[in-house]
């Protein structure tokens, strides 16, 4: 569960650490097979916060969403989200209206920029949450994209 | 076996540009096909980067990550002629890896 290993991490890393030292696992494989079912199944924002570890997030002008205002094609949206906040350690792309509001969930490890880029799917026109995690702490920008399947209005 | 990713490294000043596309249908399992049958679900869900035995990006994804998947991102740490390797993993088990080396841009 992502929710865990989050809090893991922020209260030391102790007992991951102890089981790698232990040779139990390997905390880089153990992490990178995991998937947060609960968070991928959420169907609303705060919802996926939850899911993701926080009790809420605070708007932030230091989280910046570059898309698109109108999005000709649902099924291909790019987005990109760059935060300016000191120690992100993850990034993740929220969708409100879709049929699951996660996207994608990063985890940037030191010596990554905070930003990334992707193309994602939209069900309908929607706001876009960038949520942040910083230095242990929520943050989120959001972007309202007007989507027009097929040109069918909207 | 899935179709190899494209990927493109090269040195921005200091930092390390990696761009990826990968090659997958990622089937959201929403749709159905002409009979009206549900398509199954099949998607990326695990996506990492490493440099030097380091994870640069670790990602879980969704089915809302679009068909053919693009991402990009910059890391700090590479050398021209170094390597980057990306692995993915989807929700039935499939896994590809690929290499790129990292390149200096032609100006």
């Amino acid at each position: 569960m992502d929710a865990k290993r989050r809090e893991v991490l922020k209260t030391g890393g102790g007992v991951l650490a102890l089981a790698a030292a232990a040779g139990i696992i390997k905390p880089r494989e153990a992490l990178a097979q995991e998937w947060n079912k609960a968070a991928f199944d959420t169907k609303s924002v705060s919802e996926t916060v939850k899911a993701l570890g926080g009790s809420g997030s605070t708007p932030s002008s230091s989280v910046e969403i570059t898309a698109p205002d109108i999005a000709e094609n649902g099924a291909v949206v790019p987005i990109a989200v760059e935060s300016k906040l000191p120690r992100t350690q993850a990034i993740a792309i929220l969708i409100e209206k879709n049929p699951n509001t996660l996207s994608a969930d990063f985890d940037i490890p030191a010596g990554t920029d905070p930003f990334v880029s992707t193309r994602v799917k939209m069900a309908e026109t929607s706001n876009i949450y960038a949520l942040v995690i910083a230095d242990g702490k929520y943050f989120h920008a959001v972007k309202e994209i007007k989507v027009t399947i097929g040109g069918c209005g909207g | 076996m899935a179709d190899p990713m494209r990927i493109r490294a090269s040195m921005t000043g200091d930092k390390v540009e990696v761009k990826v596309l990968m090659a997958h249908e990622m089937e959201t399992g929403l749709r159905k096909d002409a009979s009206g049958n549900a398509i199954p679900a099949h998607f990326i869900r695990n996506v990492t980067v490493t440099h030097g035995g380091k994870t640069v990006l670790s990602a879980q994804w969704g089915t809302s990550v679009s068909r053919n998947p693009f991402l990009h991102f910059r890391f700090n740490g590479g050398k021209p002629g170094e390597k980057v390797r990306i692995t993915w993993l989807d929700n039935k088990g499939e896994k590809r890896t690929d290499e790129a080396i990292i390149v200096v841009p032609q100006t």
